[in-house]
């Protein structure tokens, strides 16, 4: 499953330890701080991220690897010698023809995986994509009105952080007889936004009794505009760490899912291969084609994210960069 | 601290009635006539049918208004009452749950208290030495990334398909009955290693990243180096910065147990351990709404258990919420 992702974000949740807000942000190295309190973003601030991000291994590494997957996911089902529907000998091991094997029914392993790997790309992208826009939305008017309000949200938020998931997707998915890529998706998003909320909501709370937000408010700015304009830039670095997160653990939650029979029922992903190989006795057929390599990716892929988001903490968070 | 019990007593009590509320609402409000969609699987000649739906939608109160039915579920509820099972006939959902219950238990409390206490001592030693650092974290993020139920696969897989150490399913041997003598308590033993290691293995890795991350902060933070300018040893600061760094992670315990209960599901149907999960799985196959909606009220109401165990550890741990109760704030 994929709590320990999200609670890299709850870890965040809590004030004390939050990342600086750029406005800290002393010059590194001689280079001058590039964005100010609130200040767009300066050519001069995008060359200094260039310069520590091109320099850092982990996020070098992280996206190259990355990369490498999210290429398979556009071209694979393009050069994959089989496609999904196609029947050969069933059971046989990888091979110059098949170069995954062959599962139970004939089917090529290596065209279902490279299939499943666009599938659960899409699946994590839109369930990260839902879960920030609501828990963004719903952070920002928390933190930014605070009183009941803000209680009430948080009562909301707690409350749904405490329901499982799972479970719930079991008693819905259990009445709808058939499920969609986008069902899945919006589900999980629908399911995961509290982690965004309560992180989006700590961050706003300090970062509103600033000086800056001051300014902006005594200079008669909306308070919707001085939200977008002076408070999101200040976390922009911090939300973006919190949406790859989500990106990752939303592709492991859709292989959870999938793996219990309860992902979309009409493509293949990472996770109904996985679903396939164990209600097919994979196991006792000793067919670790079938299963080994839709794990492996998924796993390099997650791994990757995660790799990449601690570069870009290091690139981001001058504390962090040092040695 | 009566602030803070009174303001968690509320959240746990609305949260439980929004689960039960949409545990009763998803099937209700659910397109289709469930009476209909039954009646549909006996060919029934259409002479017939019309009485029959009228005595069974009597018989499972479904001709009342919704907020009867609702008021009715509720009734059920408090009486501890979730109706027969469809699976596994004559047998009451909550004697089935019982059944299961000693077994889920088995596997999760173990898993998460030691997984959490292991991965933050780890997570405390890694953020001191740099060749444990090197290894800890690159595993941690490892395993992190690892989609469980492929790890439920590739462990049985190599530990008892190939190499015939452990047995890959079931709660016990097959042929025995449950009984108090060694064969079996053994069994059951051999049974559970395996699930309850990968349940294990799985949640290590992000507490030990969590707490790594943590302990490194705090040991930079104000308090940590007055400690230091006042001549502490390194080892008393240390352990300052473990204790505060156990806070945050506490805290993400708490947020985490409706999660980590989706992967022990995930766990007990994969290696058919004869836990609520399974019995999940099994309500699914076999269409036993009542089932499924009884088990959905016994997680949330463990979840919310496991949560007021937690705010009471709190107030052990962290002092703050002992001075609110005494009037001071903190």
């Amino acid at each position: 499953m994929s709590e320990p992702l999200i609670s890299k974000a709850a870890d965040f949740a809590n004030p004390e330890q939050t990342l600086t807000p750029v406005p800290d942000v002393v010059s590194v190295a001689g280079t001058p701080a590039g964005s100010v309190a609130g200040a767009p973003v300066t050519a001069d601030g995008r060359g200094e991220f260039l310069h520590y991000a091109l320099r850092n291994r982990k996020l070098v590494f992280g996206l190259a690897l990355e990369a490498l997957f999210v290429i398979a996911a556009v071209v694979g089902p393009l050069i994959s010698p089989h496609n999904l529907t196609a029947y050969f000998l069933p059971h046989q091991p990888p091979s110059a023809g098949h170069w995954l094997g062959t599962d139970y029914f004939g089917h090529d392993v290596f065209a279902q995986l490279v299939n499943g790997l666009r599938t659960s790309y899409l699946v994590g992208a839109l369930g990260a994509l839902c879960a920030s826009a609501i828990g963004m939305a719903l952070g920002f008017i928390a933190g930014w009105r605070g009183g009941l309000l803000d209680d009430v949200l948080q009562m909301v938020t707690n409350i749904i952080i405490m329901m499982p998931s799972l479970v719930l997707l079991i008693v819905i998915g259990a009445y709808l007889k058939t499920r969609g890529l986008v069902f899945e998706g919006v589900f999980i998003g629908l399911t995961t936004w509290p982690w965004v909320a309560r992180a989006v909501r700590a961050q706003t709370f300090t970062l509103r009794s600033r000086e800056f937000v001051d300014l902006a408010r005594l200079s008669g700015r909306r308070p919707a505009r001085i939200v977008l304009a002076d408070i999101a830039p200040n976390m922009a670095s911090y939300l973006f760490l919190v949406v790859i997160l989500l990106f990752g653990s939303s592709m492991l939650l859709a292989a959870s899912y999938d793996f219990l029979g309860l992902g979309p029922t009409n493509v293949t992903s990472l996770g109904t291969m996985m679903n396939q190989a164990n209600e097919w006795s994979a196991l006792l057929l000793h067919t670790w084609w079938w299963f080994v390599p839709p794990g492996v990716v998924l796993t390099g892929m997650v791994a990757a994210l995660l790799i990449a988001n601690v570069g870009l903490d290091e690139v981001f968070n001058p504390k962090l960069r040092g040695q | 601290m009566r602030r803070y019990f009174t303001r968690k007593v509320i959240t746990y009590v609305l949260a439980f009635f929004v689960g039960a509320t949409i545990d009763w609402g998803i099937p209700h409000l659910m397109p289709g006539d469930p009476v209909q969609i039954y009646l549909s699987n006996f060919d029934l000649q259409p002479s017939g049918y019309a009485p029959l739906y009228k005595t069974m939608s009597e018989a499972f109160g479904t001709s009342l208004p919704l907020w009867d039915q609702y008021l009715h579920f509720w009734d059920g509820l408090v009486h501890g009452s979730f109706g027969v099972s469809i699976y596994d006939f004559p047998n009451q959902v909550t004697t089935l749950i019982w059944q299961a219950l000693p077994y889920t238990l088995a596997l999760l409390v173990p898993a998460i208290t030691l997984s959490y206490i292991a991965g933050n001592r780890l997570g405390a030693l890694a953020a001191r030495r740099k060749v444990l650092d090197n290894t800890v974290l690159p595993a941690g993020y490892i395993f992190q990334a690892m989609p469980y139920a492929w790890l439920a696969l590739a462990a049985p897989y190599l530990f008892g398909v190939i190499w015939h150490v452990f047995p890959i399913s079931g709660g016990y041997a097959e042929g025995l009955l449950p009984q108090f003598s060694w064969i079996f308590i053994s069994s059951l033993f051999v049974h559970w290693l395996l699930p309850f290691l990968t349940v294990f293995l799985v949640s290590l890795g992000g507490w030990a990243i969590g707490m790594r991350n943590l302990v490194i902060y705090e040991l930079e933070s104000d308090s940590s180096r007055y400690l230091r300018a006042l001549g502490a040893r390194e080892g008393l600061v240390r352990r300052y910065a473990y204790r505060n760094a156990s806070l945050p992670q506490l805290s993400g315990l708490a947020l985490q147990l409706g999660v980590v209960i989706g992967g022990n599901i995930v766990a007990e149907i994969a290696f058919r351990y004869p836990g609520l999960g399974l019995l999940i799985y099994n309500a699914i196959t076999s269409e036993d709404y009542f089932l499924l909606q009884g088990i959905f009220i016994f997680i949330i109401i463990g979840v919310l258990a496991a949560n007021f165990i937690i705010d009471i550890v709190f107030v052990v741990v962290d002092p703050r919420t002992r001075l609110s109760m005494q009037g001071a704030t903190a």
